[in-house]
């Protein structure tokens, strides 16, 4: 057995580390590219959500590398990422590949059926070896988006262009080889001093943007034209409300940012109060987080056809309404020419310096 | 006499203007850019400089316009600018006031909200070019009246036929049957010219709150059959500018003349610039498994611009990007 699975931001560090722990044969796919995208266009039908274009690229790359078995994850709810696996499944055989597909549903809706997967993934260890491997894994996995975390608040003060951009690299390098607990305790402190060290201009003024929107764009720079990097260059201070492990997280609270989901389902609550499937509900609920924080602006992005953003999209004229903050949707397909992208962007910033300005000259 | 230059290179129509010390505009020129922005800058400067009093010095030079970057390497701008901002500066240059621009250009439409003469909202069209002026030529052409005639057959229309506006693809089957079926040109033109600005209201304007005074600027404001369907919709005037073609070249103007305030010498490049020949050539970088798709602009062996990559490591220093301020 040989698994493969989709890229997604630094899930494959995450990934490899947990197989690497688990003893389990597996290939990462090359990094996504425009042939994965390519792949992915050519066998996904053309009416489909961006995200299973492009992971059905990787996966195809996956079993090219030598993959035999595939792990995806399933979902609940309206939106059509719960069905991926199983169209994945299907096109990949259609097109005549051989493997084994392994789909994890979340644990609360089927706990026998999840366990029995984990030993098909790990038939040398024990449930409590499996345990304790997810345990030690889930640490790196946090310390991980703490770095991510601090790269976009240290990026738009940065005195040397591309300093954190390189700090960053070295930060993940240092915790991919940690192994245990302890290592990687003492790995998470090296790793953020190193991001910490990255020379800052504290007299620099910076606006401060939320980023929020459907996580697979939010998480894959290669899919959202690097907008993180790109908007820390030209100094914006940028929070993002979801990670990885927010996203793959069991239990409500949320390691990283220190918001929950109860918290977001509240803050949503005037505006949305159901859940819409994806993460329809957390972005309108982060909006309204992030212009109580006295943020400048939100920038949303959604894959083109993505119900559950689409509903938030159309919400938050309102929020902007009572609440004072700009929202700039970025819709994201298959587009790789950057212009229509930055145009938005430099307006948005744009409108956001003249707010300031115009605040600041009406306190004065 | 001191002018300031304004270049916006779009998709359809390439426009440059030139404005005095006292912001009149003193000469200007539309082309069709037909997919060549340099040549259409070149031969544009050229046209330009023959339209000019000859006693002029270019004290400024601004580019906005899809092709920004590549317009600004060529005439050496001041400062380049995205286009939306430049579209408000000018409306508000004209109509102090304004609180809603609609833009309608070539292949893109915008919406711009203004509040005391700052920007505090603004859209433009996605993933779709249904409603702009592409589309409407490629119908006039089909048609086979003139695009300058358009407007002017829409106002005859005594009963305009329904016409689908949500895609060019259903609007244009929805058109040819109504032919078929003889309806009359112009209630079918002036049906079409109502069903983009449902299109565009539902689309780009949604859950924006329209106030007048709206300024209705662009290519497509020529199009006096999209003026009074916008009015229909809106129960409101719509003010229509002068310049109303060239306001994005006259936005640029604007920002190049302001920034010569903090500026010693402008980086025009002069009207000569027209005749070098400027090569572009693109490639894939082999860097890294991106596979970026490079862009270069040489002149004679010496690389002006490249731009592109992800990683910036063939960036040339790009300027008037946001000002950090």
């Amino acid at each position: 057995m040989k698994i493969t699975f989709p890229h997604m931001g630094t899930l494959d560090i995450v990934l490899s580390d947990l197989f690497s722990r688990l003893d389990v044969d597996f290939v990462v796919p090359p990094k996504t590219t425009t042939k994965t995208v390519n792949l992915g266009v050519k066998h996904a039908p053309e009416f489909a959500c961006f995200p299973l274009k492009v992971t059905i690229g990787n996966l195809i790359e996956g079993l090219e590398a030598g993959a035999d078995t595939i792990i995806m994850v399933g979902g609940t709810g309206p939106c059509r990422f719960g069905f991926y696996a199983e169209v994945q499944n299907k096109i990949l055989h259609d097109i005549g590949y051989d493997f084994e597909m392994i789909v994890l549903e979340p644990p609360m809706t089927d706990i026998k059926d999840f366990i029995k997967k984990c030993k098909k993934i790990a038939p040398k260890k024990s449930l409590i070896q499996i345990f304790h491997a997810v345990r030690v894994g889930w640490k790196k996995a946090v310390a991980i988006d703490e770095v991510e975390r601090e790269t976009l608040k240290t990026r738009a003060f940065e005195r040397n262009f591309d300093d954190t951009t390189v700090a960053r690299k070295k930060a993940l390098t240092v915790l991919e080889q940690a192994v245990t607990s302890l290592e990687i305790r003492e790995a998470r402190e090296e790793a953020l001093s190193l991001i910490n060290k990255v020379e800052k201009d504290h007299t620099r003024r910076a606006l401060k943007i939320g980023i929020v929107g459907e996580f697979y764009v939010l998480l894959e720079p290669y899919i959202n034209f690097d907008i993180e990097k790109y908007l820390g260059q030209k100094a914006i201070y940028l929070e993002r409300p979801v990670y990885l492990t927010d996203w793959i997280s069991p239990s409500k609270n949320n390691p990283v940012m220190g918001i929950n989901s109860d918290e977001i389902k509240k803050a949503a609550k005037p505006y949305l109060s159901h859940f819409v499937g994806g993460e329809g509900q957390a972005t309108v609920g982060h909006v309204v987080k992030f212009a109580e924080e006295g943020f400048d602006g939100i920038i949303q992005l959604l894959p083109f056809t993505c119900m559950p953003e689409i509903i938030a999209k159309s919400i938050l004229p309102r929020v902007y309404k009572d609440l004072d903050i700009p929202v700039l949707t970025l819709v994201i397909d298959e587009q790789t020419g950057r212009a229509g992208i930055v145009t938005r962007l430099e307006a948005f910033m744009d409108l956001l310096w003249n707010r300031r300005k115009k605040k600041l000259s009406v306190v004065s | 006499m001191i002018g300031y230059l304004g270049v916006d290179v779009g998709s359809v129509s390439t426009n440059l203007v030139v404005i005095d010390e006292k912001t009149n505009v003193v000469s200007y020129i539309y082309r069709r850019t037909m997919g060549e922005p340099i040549r259409a800058v070149q031969e544009g400067l050229r046209e330009l400089k023959e339209l000019l009093p000859s006693k002029i010095d270019i004290e400024g030079a601004g580019t906005t316009g899809s092709a920004r970057y590549l317009s600004g390497v060529i005439v050496g701008a001041d400062v380049i600018k995205n286009e939306i901002t430049a579209h408000a500066v000018a409306a508000s240059h004209f109509v102090p006031d304004v609180q809603t621009v609609l833009e309608i250009g070539g292949q893109d439409s915008k919406i711009i909200i203004l509040r005391e003469g700052v920007v505090v909202d603004f859209a433009m069209n996605t993933v779709c070019a249904a409603g702009t002026g592409s589309f409407l030529d490629h119908q006039a052409a089909r048609i086979g009246i003139p695009i300058e005639e358009f407007g002017a057959y829409a106002l005859r229309s005594e009963a305009p036929a329904q016409i689908a506006g949500r895609c060019t693809v259903f609007a244009e089957s929805d058109m040819i049957h109504k032919q078929q079926m003889g309806y009359h040109t112009e209630d079918i033109i002036y049906g079409l010219c109502q069903s983009l600005v449902r299109n565009y209201l539902n689309n780009i304007a949604k859950g924006k709150e329209l106030l007048s005074p709206i300024v209705f600027q662009g290519g497509v404001a020529a199009n006096l059959g999209i003026k009074k369907a916008f009015e229909e919709v809106l129960e409101t005037e719509t003010i229509i500018p002068k310049h109303y073609s060239v306001m994005g070249a006259i936005g640029a103007s604007l920002l190049a003349k302001e920034k010569m305030r903090e500026k010693a010498k402008s980086s025009f490049k002069g009207f000569s610039t027209s005749d070098i020949e400027f090569k572009t050539s693109s490639f894939y970088c082999k860097g890294c498994s991106n596979n970026c798709e490079i862009v270069k602009i040489e002149v004679e062996e010496e690389v002006l611009a490249c731009w592109g990559g992800r990683c910036g490591k063939w960036e040339v220093e790009q300027t008037g990007t946001t000002p950090v301020s």
